[in-house]
């Protein structure tokens, strides 16, 4: 066996152990990205093999943590991809306009950086008091990150030329409060967004919402695992309700794309169809 | 006539920064439409970039190129670039993979990211090659593929746009050849295999 294959084996006897012993799955991750993530975590460890950690890490809950962040934690930026959230607003938001309430599922928000830029688009397009975001990741530590919505102030110049390039109405300052090397978010924006871990390998669907963002979560996952996301969603969405993906992700040859028309060319937004009389 | 000591090549990845679109054209273009071997590029492109670069090299050469899409199975005849934004990577069975990990030497995508993924599933038969560019990403990349015993190609620094970056991979390895740019597709053609 090569040293590659046995580090394989290790991954996959690891992953097993990590499921029986704290439910989490990652089972059904694509290998690279998860192979890289966790070489890198061991370089930083200080153990010379998966092995050797396998026994501290069952044991060790806050060991295990360090490890569930390198798994776990993706970067984003508010408004990633500003022609997405430029189609969204043009050409989703007008259908959300005519809804009463609109609801809405962010999976895999991170630190919350997209659901906070949702939460702007919508108050921006006059949906105030008449939405909510359940903003969901896996990571219970990285959602109170997303919980008090302080971001580093060196970002604020990035996230100002997105919310600009993303047809922003106001000026993007108006939305923080610059306190030493942080920008505070408007606790305003916290209002209609409920973060709540969940975990899309192992739990339940969410009831009828209106639209779905889960951009860049399932590039991490194995065609099965992405089949049962992708189900999760279609039993969430409402007949009509949109669904959002990353700008690499397509539902071409899904089992569910049948249900689904895409609204936009390059932006992976679709709709679930309303269903025949 | 290049030494490949009968080993039969899989895969060629290619990592180029700037002076990377004419590099490309003059590479690309000169390779058949039935190349034998998938070829994996990392060009340095900024994050809000369309797939407007492998609808470009489409249009000039005659083998096929195309932006990647997560999940696709690699395939002879085809040039695979890294969109915009995403890092590249190779899963065994030589599927492509694609990922938002944070930036790695200031890149995404990254060409160590990819180089490193790709010699974990190739070894022997990956064949790497760095060209012209600024920085220094690719080298730890292309030392791994190096270490993993593939086959190794830097563009000569003097010969291209811009040294820094095949320069900063000579000072870690000493790869198998160091060559012009224009003699790179007549190289990668001869490490070919052959057809049946």
């Amino acid at each position: 066996m090569t040293n590659d294959e046995l580090i394989d084996l290790e991954i996959k006897l690891l992953m097993e152990g990590v499921y029986q012993v704290y439910g989490y799955d990652f089972r059904d991750y694509s290998e690279a990205s998860l192979r890289r993530r966790l070489t890198q975590w061991l370089s930083g460890s200080g153990l010379a093999t998966l092995s050797l950690a396998q026994s501290q890490l069952l044991r060790d809950r806050a060991l295990f943590n360090t490890l569930l962040r390198g798994i776990t934690v993706n970067v984003s930026d508010m408004f990633r991809d500003p022609a997405f959230f430029k189609a969204l607003r043009e050409q989703v938001v007008p259908h959300l306009q005519t809804y009463p309430f609109v609801k809405i599922w962010h999976a895999g928000c991170a630190s919350g950086e997209e659901a906070y830029s949702m939460a702007i688009l919508l108050l921006e397009e006059g949906l105030k008091g008449r939405f909510r975001i359940y903003a969901t990741d896996i990571n219970e530590e990285v959602l109170r990150k997303a919980q008090e919505g302080i971001y580093p102030l060196q970002e604020m110049q990035r996230f100002t030329r997105n919310y600009q390039q993303a047809g922003g109405r106001c000026s993007f300052s108006d939305y923080y409060t610059a306190r030493y090397d942080h920008a505070i978010l408007n606790a305003q924006l916290r209002e209609n967004i409920v973060f709540a871990a969940h975990n899309l390998a192992v739990d339940a669907d969410f009831g009828e919402m209106n639209l779905i963002l889960c951009r860049n979560v399932m590039i991490y996952f194995k065609q099965p695992l992405k089949e049962r996301v992708l189900g999760l969603f279609d039993n969430s969405l409402a007949p009509g309700g949109f669904l959002c993906l990353g700008t690499k992700e397509s539902l071409d040859n899904r089992e569910i794309s049948g249900r689904y028309e895409a609204i936009t060319q390059r932006m992976q937004i679709y709709r679930k169809k309303y269903a025949k009389k | 006539m290049p030494k490949n000591n009968g080993r039969q090549f899989k895969t060629v990845v290619i990592g180029v920064s700037t002076g990377g679109v004419s590099a490309l054209k003059l590479l690309l273009g000169a390779l058949p439409a039935d190349y034998p071997l998938p070829i994996l590029i990392v060009a340095h492109i900024t994050p809000d970039a369309d797939d407007g670069l492998a609808v470009l090299l489409n249009t000039l050469c005659a083998i096929r190129v195309k932006e990647a899409d997560e999940g696709e199975p690699i395939k002879p005849g085809t040039v695979y670039l890294a969109p915009a934004n995403y890092h590249l990577l190779l899963e065994r069975g030589g599927t492509l993979a694609l990922s938002i990990d944070p930036p790695v030497n200031f890149a995404r995508p990254s060409v160590d990211v990819l180089f490193e993924s790709a010699a974990e599933v190739y070894g022997p038969a990956l064949i790497g090659i760095i060209l012209t560019g600024a920085g220094s990403d690719g080298s730890t990349g292309l030392l791994k593929i190096h270490q993993q015993g593939g086959l190794t190609i830097v563009q000569n620094p003097a010969d291209a746009e811009m040294g820094a970056m095949p320069s900063s991979a000579l000072q870690l390895l000493k790869a198998d050849h160091v060559t012009e740019l224009h003699e790179i597709p007549g190289l990668l053609l001869r490490l070919a295999p052959r057809k049946p």
